[in-house]
């Protein structure tokens, strides 16, 4: 299963694409797609530009979590630096 | 230091105004990425795993306490109350918001400062040797020439869509601090046979996916001809350099596939072929730039001091740290002061805003207000008087910057990683972090030497793993970290590029493995050589017996 993953555009932080077609940070809240409507889901998040830097789709598991060969990226991504557990979203002790 | 005159203050200003309408327009919507992209990367703001990156050069690694206090006023304000010091002399902030960075630019501008030709196929941030000026090996102070070469090379129309990146360094020292063999240009002053002072211009040396050691094509090069001679290095470049493929676009490629010699002649040729008196400074100009590098009001003293050798005696981690951490400067009764930012467990080349405002003060009371950045990651106070040693040893301490440990197996380089690198394999940082912790008896490390490691996160190299005495390069496997190890490489004046030993190692193998490599080592080491030299006599064969003895 796939999530459209972006940057946020004014400060560059990761957000993720929920059901709602808003942004949120917390990657179990993303939108999970399969096939082609993930591609879609991309393209029209793609036309946001206001709103994000960059997107792009990110292989989740049916529970929301990071899966396949970016596991550990997007696990570094969705928490924040692992040498600095003080920053990024796992400083909020989510 | 080098003051900006009005022509640079205006440039960078012009500058910044630009760019401040550039993120409005991106931030409205009138702009989208792709095209704001180029424009973003050319003012030093990237875009990494959790947030924009800014990179602001420090040019030769000279920086004035006003500035430093900048950088943390930066961090504190506008960041997360750090910054990164670089491989490149550098400084990176992990955490701005686009909209917050033109008045990050404009306070750098207040301190002289910019964060332009940090990125893009453009000559970026020139270094040099963090001992210039104050090193007691030296020829003569490198920095105005560096500062004539950043001049030269800021917004050059010509050279600014080269082929690739183009990094020069210089240094003045038999011992080179500041690896010039691994620049795409590296020029060495030194001293000929008649006592005249010139360059030896080394040429394609470079790390990254396919590392090489630089060529000298010219032996000796007259100081006043600086400027000619690189323009003719650069056009031969600008023309020759491939540009059809990334990989094969630095001036390594060019130069090791047309061969040193041939590539020396082309630039012979075009060099004679060129009006120098257009490009090479006129002496007056030079003298002016070299009177802002005037050495500071030195006080005359002898050269020993006596309450430091009393102080020594009585305190042995004081006694500890200037061993490790103290260097030689040329002027008597005055020492160089290395601040390690390596502390252990730590992450090499961090530093708080608080921190950097105690050594803006230390530097202000005990070093005539100058601090310089390394490649290596730490940071220098370049002008101590013997008789001071002792009160800017204890203001670090207060600081936690006194770390005893320059040039020692914990004193590690490591690229950002997949910490923070949207590029990366592999993470660095842990390795770094947990090789010092296993290594971290001040003793032990000590009794081992000089031994440089060097971690780069995936191939690019900017933790320079082919030049460490031992080398670690993240590789992704299946989306696993794993991390090859090169032994014997170096980046000083006797560079060379490591060998590979053995297939890849997961992390924890990784930290073994340099234990083992570290043992052998302490078994077979003769006398009090280094590392590197056990290395070169005995080959890479007991290493790797060490190595999958264990495996
Ligand atoms: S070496 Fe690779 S991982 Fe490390 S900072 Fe450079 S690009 Fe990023």
């Amino acid at each position: 299963m796939k999530a459209v993953t972006a940057n946020r555009l004014d400060d560059g932080a990761v957000v993720y694409l929920d059901e709602s077609g808003q942004w949120t940070a917390e990657l179990a809240l993303a939108a999970r797609y399969e096939g082609d409507d993930a591609e879609a889901a991309l393209a029209d998040a793609k036309r946001r530009a206001t709103e994000i830097a960059d997107g792009y789709l990110i292989e989740v598991t049916e529970t929301g979590a990071p899966a396949g060969r970016t596991t550990l990226r997007e696990t570094i991504r969705a928490a924040g630096p692992t040498v600095r557990e003080d920053l990024g979203y796992q400083a909020a002790g989510r | 230091m080098y003051r900006y005159d009005e022509f640079d203050a205006t440039l960078v200003a012009e500058r910044v105004a630009q760019f401040r309408g550039q993120v409005a327009r991106r931030l409205s919507g009138e702009l989208t990425e792709d095209e704001f992209k180029p424009l973003r990367l050319m003012n030093g703001l990237y875009l990494q795993l959790h947030a924009y990156m800014l990179r602001v050069a420090i040019p030769y690694g000279t920086l004035s306490s006003k500035q430093m206090r900048k950088l943390a006023f930066i961090a504190r304000r506008y960041d997360k109350g750090y910054g990164h010091f670089t491989t490149r002399q550098n400084i990176q902030y992990n955490w701005p918001a686009l909209a917050d960075t033109p008045d990050i630019l404009d306070a750098l501008a207040e301190a002289e400062m910019h964060a332009i030709q940090t990125s893009g196929n453009c000559i970026r941030n020139v270094t040099s040797d963090q001992y210039a000026g104050a090193a007691a090996d030296e020829v003569e102070d490198p920095r105005p020439y560096a500062e004539m070469i950043r001049q030269w090379s800021t917004f050059h129309p010509e050279f600014s869509f080269l082929p690739r990146k183009f990094k020069i360094a210089v240094t003045a020292s038999d011992h080179d601090r500041a690896a010039v063999k691994v620049h795409d240009i590296g020029l060495r002053l030194y001293r000929n046979d008649k006592g005249e002072a010139g360059f030896e211009v080394i040429v394609g040396g470079g790390l990254g996916r396919t590392p090489y050691v630089g060529h000298a094509i010219r032996k000796f090069l007259p100081k006043e001809h600086l400027l000619s001679y690189l323009e003719a290095i650069l056009r031969v470049y600008n023309l020759q350099g491939r540009r059809d493929n990334i990989y094969k676009a630095r001036i390594k490629i060019l130069v090791n596939a047309e061969g040193a010699d041939n590539f020396a002649a082309m630039v012979e040729k075009e060099w004679a072929a060129m009006k120098k008196t257009d490009i090479d400074l006129p002496r007056e100009e030079i003298e002016r730039i070299g009177a802002y590098f005037a050495p500071p009001a030195f006080e005359t003293l002898p050269e020993e001091s006596a309450s430091l050798e009393e102080q020594r005696r009585r305190d042995p981690d004081f006694a500890r740290w200037l061993r490790t951490n103290m260097a030689a400067h040329k002027t008597p009764g005055y020492a160089i002061v290395n601040v390690s930012l390596k502390p252990v467990g730590g992450v090499p080349g961090d530093i708080s805003d608080g921190q950097m405002e105690a050594l803006a003060d230390l530097a202000e009371d005990y070093s005539f207000d100058e601090i310089r950045a390394t490649h290596e990651q730490n940071l220098v106070l370049p002008h101590v008087r013997k008789d001071d040693l002792c009160a800017v040893w204890s203001g670090l301490k207060r600081a936690d910057l006194a770390t005893p440990n320059i040039g020692l197996v914990s004193d590690i380089i490591a690229c950002p990683g997949l910490d923070y690198c949207t590029l990366a394999n592999t993470r660095s940082i842990p390795i770094a972090q947990r090789i010092s912790e296993r290594f971290a008896d001040l003793g032990d490390q000590e009794s081992l030497g000089e031994l440089k490691i060097k971690i780069s996160g995936c191939i690019n190299a900017c933790g320079h793993h082919h030049v460490g005495h031992i080398g670690i390069l993240g590789v992704d496997k299946k989306g696993e970290e794993f991390y090859q190890i090169t032994l014997g490489g170096s980046g000083a004046e006797d560079a060379s590029l490591g060998d590979i030993v053995g297939r890849g190692l997961s992390a924890d193998a990784t930290i073994d493995a340099v234990e083992k490599i570290v043992a052998c080592y302490r078994a077979n080491r003769q006398d009090n050589e280094r590392f590197l030299d056990a290395y070169r006599r005995l080959g890479a064969e007991p290493f790797k017996e060490a190595l999958y003895e264990a495996a």
